[in-house]
């Protein structure tokens, strides 16, 4: 979710949006602000979801925390662009260093290898909810967008828990028209399944990683 | 005569249709006006089935309603526009409609090369961005030829992402990187400067200082031969990138129409645009900061 800077200095709303998603169900939760503002204050956020633990791969560079039920991921834009040329030198270093240069080129594996190594790797999220003035995702890690359902929500200051609800209900029927069961089961993802219901009385399992994203001017 | 009437009047038609847009072009330069768009051409096998037309037609009609929105945005003042022709996964469709569609593409290349076509009435130079040796000979060859034979023109660019995803394109330009830091060094080593033993084995911490920043990756992107995107148009709804100009949309606005690409027309260009005006010093702002 990309929140506009002013509205991202709200962290009260940025708590209040979180525990609407973590009261749905959502098991995993990205954090993404371009300069790494909500990074910076994760301590506020951490205390509000209070039974947080350090989950060992937040020991690489301190991003994951774990919650008994959310775990929470605090990425900027230095893990987009910046972290690519960091996995760009490991890459040289693991397949040059040796002194030959290696003939075969280097593939999307090796790639997420590398981004992990560096401290940078993650999961791709299914759904990506921009809060903000327009519809752009502000420099959200290239490597981890390829296939993710981007929705626009409007500013942060007019987020409502209905609209929350639809995005993602709409989200589940994207996934009911080109997926099956199975393959769902087969995505790799750091969410887990959950199962939400609705007054309609059909209930869907998915899997669902919430990117929220702020900024400021 | 009846046909020499009806064509006079399609003319007529046309002129004013012509004289029309100007207009509304002229009104909408008075604000800023994108240099650069890009289209995801989704919904042709879409539309083919709601029409209940053959196999290949709504690629077919995809292709002129294409056609129309270069033509809008080369009037308009757009410089750059950059297309979603083939990805890399559609490899995976059925080898029957793969080959129909790299039979359409090659078609269509041709057309495109053509003295009184659109391209050379706009000054359009013609990039292939991709994986071109995933391509068959012949549509190789072809995007080669058409990429010689606009060579000479610099009114606009129209790039035509053809076996293309983003990720193959990140890590091209990170094999590309690799190798020129190699070559790099291996000369330094040639020379006899101690440099290049250092920056290959490692010094003696063992660590090698890293010399890739993301202006080398950025130079050997595929499609570093246009600014990054103002606007990209994905028709059909569909919220997704599906792996196109990831790296490039940082801050970029993202419009999806729900109307299929044979049906998307000047008015959802218009659209885009004033869309893109009423954000235009938000991006702006959000470009300087990165």
């Amino acid at each position: 979710m990309v929140i506009d800077s002013e509205e991202a200095q709200e962290l009260s709303k940025v708590l209040e949006l979180l525990q609407w998603v973590a009261d749905i169900g959502v098991k995993s939760v990205c954090l993404y602000d371009p300069e790494g503002v909500l990074k910076n204050n994760k301590e506020p956020i951490m205390q509000r979801f209070s039974s947080a633990n350090l989950s060992e791969e937040a020991a690489v560079n301190g991003r994951l925390v774990t919650r008994r039920n959310l775990t929470l991921e605090f990425v900027s834009f230095e893990d987009g662009k910046e972290a690519v040329a960091k996995a760009a030198n490991y890459l040289f270093v693991k397949h040059y260093a040796n002194g030959t240069k290696e003939k075969s080129d280097f593939t999307e594996p090796q790639m997420a290898e590398a981004l992990g190594a560096i401290g940078s790797g993650g999961a791709e999220p299914d759904l990506l909810l921009i809060y903000g003035p327009t519809r752009c995702h502000l420099g959200f890690p290239a490597w981890r967008l390829r296939y993710t359902e981007i929705v626009h929500m409007g500013p942060l200051k007019s987020m409502s828990y209905g609209s929350l609800v639809k995005a993602i209900f709409k989200y589940t029927m994207v996934h009911q028209n080109y997926e099956t069961t199975d393959a769902l089961v087969a995505v790799p993802s750091c969410g887990q399944k959950f199962e939400i219901s609705f007054h309609s009385g059909i209930s869907y399992q998915i899997k669902l990683q919430v990117c929220i994203g702020s900024f400021r001017v | 005569m009846t046909k020499k009437i009806g064509d006079q009047a399609g003319k007529m038609f046309e002129y004013f249709g012509s004289f029309l847009r100007k207009c509304i072009f002229s009104v909408l330069s008075v604000g800023p006006v994108p240099d650069h768009i890009a289209f995801i051409m989704d919904g042709n096998r879409r539309y083919a089935k709601k029409r209940n037309l053959l196999d290949g037609a709504g690629h077919r009609s995809g292709y002129l309603a294409l056609m129309n929105m270069l033509k809008y945005c080369y009037e308009l003042g757009v410089k750059y526009a950059t297309i979603y022709a083939f990805s890399i996964d559609n490899f995976r469709r059925r080898p029957e409609e793969v080959q129909s569609t790299m039979q359409l593409i090659l078609e269509k290349i041709e057309d495109l090369i053509k003295e009184e076509s659109m391209v050379n009435q706009y000054g359009v130079r013609i990039y292939f961005l991709g994986s071109l040796k995933l391509l068959s000979k012949p549509v190789r060859l072809a995007a080669e030829r058409a990429m010689v034979a606009t060579s000479g023109n610099s009114k606009s660019v129209l790039s035509i992402c053809l076996a293309y995803t983003s990720s193959d394109e990140i890590l091209h330009a990170v094999q590309e990187c690799c190798g020129e830091k190699w070559d790099e060094g291996s000369a330094l080593e040639s020379k006899g400067a101690g440099n290049g033993l250092v920056f290959l084995k490692g010094n003696e911490n063992g660590k090698i200082k890293p010399s890739i920043v993301v202006k080398d990756l950025e130079k050997h992107m595929y499609a570093a031969v246009a600014p990054d995107p103002d606007i990209i148009i994905r028709t059909s709804g569909e919220t997704r990138l599906s792996n196109f100009l990831l790296w490039q949309s940082a801050n970029c606005l993202l419009y999806a129409p729900p109307i299929l690409w044979p049906e998307i027309g000047l008015w959802h260009l218009i659209w885009a645009v004033l869309d893109f005006q009423r954000n235009f010093s938000y991006l702006k702002e959000k470009t300087k900061l990165s």
